[in-house]
């Protein structure tokens, strides 16, 4: 009994201990945050927050940045992050779901080098071949647009990947018992592996929601008007070189303001997600 | 690896796999292989003058100390990290999969940040360690330490691992986590009827039905290390100083945005995509070897 | 539960859209102007200055429609141009900064350059309304206008006047030369008035290229590049060689601190840490806001040995690039040519010139401002300009045209890191450096079918 409860107390401080590792920064930034401008450039931001914080807070929501009027809106920006979030995710377990599916549960040329064509997409990061990304997304005139954000983000395999695995996991008395029933294919997909995938899908879209509105480069590039701007551009456009002035209470507060959706979305979609991916693992 | 119990259809199959290869085509492949074109070509930025150069760019990029350099920076960074990312994850993990209280609201916060992206997560890396603003920067110089990642390389090396590595745990924590609540209670009881203590049972019994977690995860970590910590020795160190955290692709980064060398850049793309590849060609046909249940 | 929990969700998700959206669902545009886009890197409240000036632009005519985009960095921003270019719809006007000018002036016929744009356009134009210390930058060696300058700094000495009367020093006596600067450090962390004696931003542009400038001395041959791309580094030349050797005992006896590359240093004197810092003359919007100390500027120093020091200093900055493009008309260019005729007018580059503390583009900007008594409000404001015209452009402090500017920086930046920590001499780091720079300018010359 004492060492069960000796262990207990290890478990906690060590719990403890990891997460201040990692609350401690976002708490340093709530309090940079509540600061005024001129004490975090000096350097005498302390531990406890400063009283700024709702006007910061506002401030960063509705008008943009620093002392100045104009500037994209913090929830204009967000919106357009949410777009692109929710899109990339959902284009992408949608199109990958049915290629997982065809990959394993069908036999036919080329199965397995198709699988690696699209495993493949992984190993070359977007940062690589922008520039003739671009080409193409401007010769498909879909330059600042809502598709020409999200399609090539959505031309990678991490969904494929994981779909493959968990199908694989399938026992095959469920596809027998539905052949045995006469339901084609398409039955199947949609009255048997669907309703047992939940869990691997929301999943997926947690980290697919997460990974599209994470997404700095390729927007930055792609967008050509500030109506289209996200979040993390905003961020990076406040954050300026030395010869600007850096609203550093101002950039906290978007950043904050950047962190909560997708930590919503994990949070709410935990128990699934956690879930989710065990199944991936028999 | 196929399955016993397959569908017959022919046509399907191309249908459903259709869609996906058409994004994949269009938008990868056809931008990818311009790409990797360009590593034969000496261009100019503008594409106005060019030079069908065969691999010269491979050699000169394979002769350059400087490569070198970046390939031992980055086998000695990604090793750090990985390790650091991997062994936290699953110390993290392990503690908190013990029924002790308060274990769901420890999950949750170990998990949000995930969420936090490259680009915000440097910024506030910036905002603790910077030596005139950051707390901890602060801190460390009162306390005495020269803390100064500026010129001193081994600072700038110790900011970027611990920084690159934060990022990852919380990934690591899930996987390790959902992997540990996988193995059925009655192996692990299996094991404490025997006799075995609870050191002893992890590494006997929990970590082996844990290993398939633990590479699958490597792969990731290894292209994470590779890859996606670009962000982080941008926002930190820049590689410097003096090329001290200027890992492969940073300086493939550099090459293509700062220096304009296109062709040479996508050399070292290529170079890297083909490593990549065979890391997980090998782990693939590892891991297939070992999910048989 | 799990497929109505999901349902809620997306609802919720598709409520917050719609409210986020609001009134901002669909943005305006004006359907008749001729649409022109203007590309920058300008973040914070100086992007927002900018956009407050095409604002002013679009609302001063209604034949042209100015957008203006934030796309990153200044190299973010060059390989937006490139990708855009090389996709054929290059962007009508592009921010570029100084280091990239001789890279935009060999992309041949990606850009249209000011003479010929204005020219062509019949608008008129007159080259002597800029100052020619930041014309000279930009023009082709034949002196005509190839970019247009907008934004345009100078080093110059920040230094702290608070720390200099507790160190004991006369607030109203700044240093003028660099062994003076040395002593004022050393007095100041005897008396240990600041934790810093003496930092410098943007560490190659400051310490080589506007040392250089400033005592005549050439940074490469073929004046700086201008007159052919076959130019080689000279930056290993004594006088070089013995001002890193300087920085570096000021390092070693601690009254040197570095403060990084590029903008690092920049906080180092708004915070206090440094009683004196040499950096652009833009940091004037962080001092102004964050200083809590009494602080003044000083001419950027000089070697009282060196014949014919001081000389002008070069600027730092950037400059608008006019870009073609296969589908480009006359009438856009005309709105480019006007837009730009815009900026570089009295009031506009007046106010341009105040609230940002980047020097006048134009003597008639710098003229508004002296009317509205700027300069009695803000002495501090006059001294760039002074500096900058202080002498007439020479070969050697012309400016620079080497291609491929950024790398050598960098080069420069690492050499001197390594003899910063010890690893070698100042002469050794300056050789180093002088070889790694000129194997980048062959490569430079090589890549444009030199």
């Amino acid at each position: 009994m004492g060492r069960a409860r000796r262990a207990n107390w290890s478990a906690h401080v060590i719990l403890l201990l990891g997460v201040a590792v990692f609350v401690f920064p976002v708490y340093l930034a709530f309090v940079g945050s509540s600061s005024d401008l001129g004490t975090v450039s000096r350097g005498e931001m302390g531990l406890r927050p400063g009283p700024h914080a709702a006007e910061n807070f506002s401030r960063a929501w509705s008008t943009g940045s620093g002392e100045r009027i104009r500037g994209a809106p913090v929830r204009l920006m967000m919106r357009n992050s949410l777009l692109m979030g929710l899109v990339i995710a959902t284009g992408k377990i949608a199109v990958s779901l049915i290629s997982a599916f065809a990959v394993v549960f069908f036999r036919f040329p080329l199965r397995m080098f198709l699988f690696w064509m699209i495993f493949v997409t992984l190993m070359l990061p977007v940062e690589v071949r922008i520039i003739p990304t671009y080409k193409v997304v401007s010769d498909l005139a879909l330059v600042n647009t809502l598709p020409g954000l999200t399609i090539p983000l959505i031309a990678s395999a991490t969904a494929t990947l994981i779909f493959r695995q968990f199908f694989l996991t399938i026992p095959d008395e469920l596809v027998d018992a539905a052949k045995v029933d006469g339901a084609g294919p398409m039955r199947f997909f949609w009255s048997v592996l669907l309703p047992i995938s939940t869990t691997t899908v929301a999943a997926l879209f947690v980290i697919l929601f997460i990974y599209g509105w994470n997404q700095y480069l390729w927007p930055l590039l792609v967008t050509t008007s500030q109506g289209m701007e996200t979040v993390v551009i905003g961020i990076t456009k406040m954050i300026g070189t030395g010869e600007s002035l850096v609203d550093w209470p101002i950039i906290m507060a978007t950043a904050l303001l950047a962190m909560l959706p997708p930590v919503v979305v994990i949070i709410t979609m935990q128990r699934w997600f956690v879930k989710g991916l065990v199944e991936t693992e028999k | 690896m196929t399955r016993r119990s397959l569908f017959e259809n022919r046509l399907l199959p191309y249908l459903l796999i259709a869609p996906q290869m058409a994004i994949v085509l269009v938008f990868f492949y056809w931008p990818a292989a311009q790409a990797v074109f360009q590593s034969l070509l000496r261009q100019d930025p503008f594409g106005l003058h060019t030079a069908f150069v065969w691999f010269e760019n491979f050699r000169t990029v394979l002769t350059d100390p400087f490569y070198l350099n970046a390939l031992r920076v980055t086998a000695f960074f990604s090793g750090a990290v990985i390790l650091l990312a991997m062994s936290s994850g699953l110390l993290l993990a392990v503690t908190a999969d013990k029924q002790i209280r308060g274990a769901g609201i420890y999950k949750t916060l170990l998990i949000w940040p995930y969420a936090v992206a490259p680009a915000v997560a440097a910024a506030l890396w910036l905002f603790i360690f910077h030596p005139t603003i950051g707390m901890l920067g602060r801190t460390l110089i009162r306390g005495g330490v020269a803390w100064d990642y500026t010129l001193n390389g081994t600072h700038a090396m110790i900011l970027v691992i611990l920084a690159a590595a934060w990022k990852q745990v919380s990934y690591n924590f899930i996987f390790f986590l959902a992997g540990l609540q996988s193995i059925s209670r009655s192996v692990l009881e299996a094991a404490a009827v025997d006799g075995a203590g609870s050191r002893q049972r992890f590494w006997r019994v929990v970590f082996p039905l844990l290993s398939p977690t633990t590479f699958f995860l490597l792969i990731v970590n290894v292209i994470y290390a590779f890859f996606d910590t670009f962000g982080v020795v941008h926002a930190l160190t820049r590689g410097g100083p003096g090329k001290a955290t200027e890992t492969l692709i940073y300086k493939l980064w550099t090459d293509g945005v700062i220096n304009l060398d296109l062709g040479g850049s996508s050399a070292q793309s290529v170079i890297l995509l083909l490593v990549v590849i065979t890391l997980t060609a090998v782990q693939f046909k590892y891991i297939e070897g070992r999910v048989v249940y | 539960m799990t497929h109505r929990a999901m349902t809620v969700m997306l609802a919720v998700l598709l409520a917050f859209v719609t409210v986020a959206a609001g009134p901002r669902l669909a943005p305006t545009q004006a359907q008749a102007r001729i649409g022109i886009d203007f590309w920058h890197a300008m973040r914070g409240p100086l992007g927002e200055t900018l956009e407050g000036m095409t604002a002013g632009f679009n609302a001063s005519q209604s034949t042209y429609q100015v957008k203006a985009t934030f796309k990153g960095s200044y190299p973010e921003t060059m390989v937006a141009a490139i990708a855009a270019y090389r996709a054929g719809n290059a962007p009508h006007i592009v921010q570029m900064f100084e280091v990239g000018t001789a890279t935009m002036m060999a992309a041949g016929a990606a850009i249209k350059p000011v003479h010929d744009l204005m020219r062509e356009t019949g608008t008129p134009f007159d080259p002597a309304t800029y100052l020619p210390a930041v014309r000279g930058y930009y023009s082709a060696a034949d002196g005509r206008m190839v970019a247009f300058p907008f934004n345009s700094s100078t080093p110059i000495l920040w230094y702290n006047k608070d720390a200099f009367r507790r160190a004991g020093l006369d607030p109203e006596k700044p240093p003028l030369t660099w062994p003076e600067l040395r002593a004022a450090a050393q007095r100041i962390r005897a008396a240990n008035a600041a934790p810093c004696g003496f930092s410098t931003a943007w560490p190659t542009w400051t310490q080589f290229e506007t040392f250089g400038a400033m005592h005549d001395i050439p940074f490469a041959t073929k004046a700086n590049g201008f007159e052919g791309f076959d130019a080689e580094l000279t930056i290993n030349a004594p006088l070089y060689v013995r001002h890193l050797q300087f920085l570096m005992d000021m390092l070693k006896e601690g009254t040197f601190k570095y403060g990084g590359r590029d903008a690092a240093g920049d906080s180092l004197f708004p915070s206090g840490e440094c009683a004196l810092v040499t950096a652009s003359s833009a940091l004037y919007g962080r001092v102004s806001r964050e200083a809590k100390f009494n602080w003044g500027v000083a001419y950027f120093p000089y070697y009282p040995d060196v014949k014919g020091a001081p000389k002008n200093s070069v600027i730092g900055g950037a400059a608008l690039w006019v870009m073609t493009s296969p589908r480009r008309t006359v009438e856009e260019y005309r709105g480019v040519a006007q837009f730009l005729r815009y900026l570089g007018s009295a009031e506009v580059a007046g106010k341009w010139h105040m609230e940002t503390g980047y020097v006048p583009i134009s003597f008639t900007g710098a003229q508004y401002a002296r009317a509205t008594g700027y300069y009695q409000r803000d002495a501090w404001a006059e001294l760039p300009v002074k500096q900058l015209t202080r002498t007439l452009p020479t070969k050697n402090s012309k400016g620079f045209r080497l291609g491929n500017m950024p790398e050598i920086r960098v080069v420069i930046y690492e050499e001197t890191e390594r003899a910063f920590q010890g690893q070698q001499t100042a002469k050794q780091a300056l050789d180093n450096a002088v070889r790694r720079g000129n194997a980048i300018l062959r490569r430079f010359q090589q890549t444009i079918g030199q």
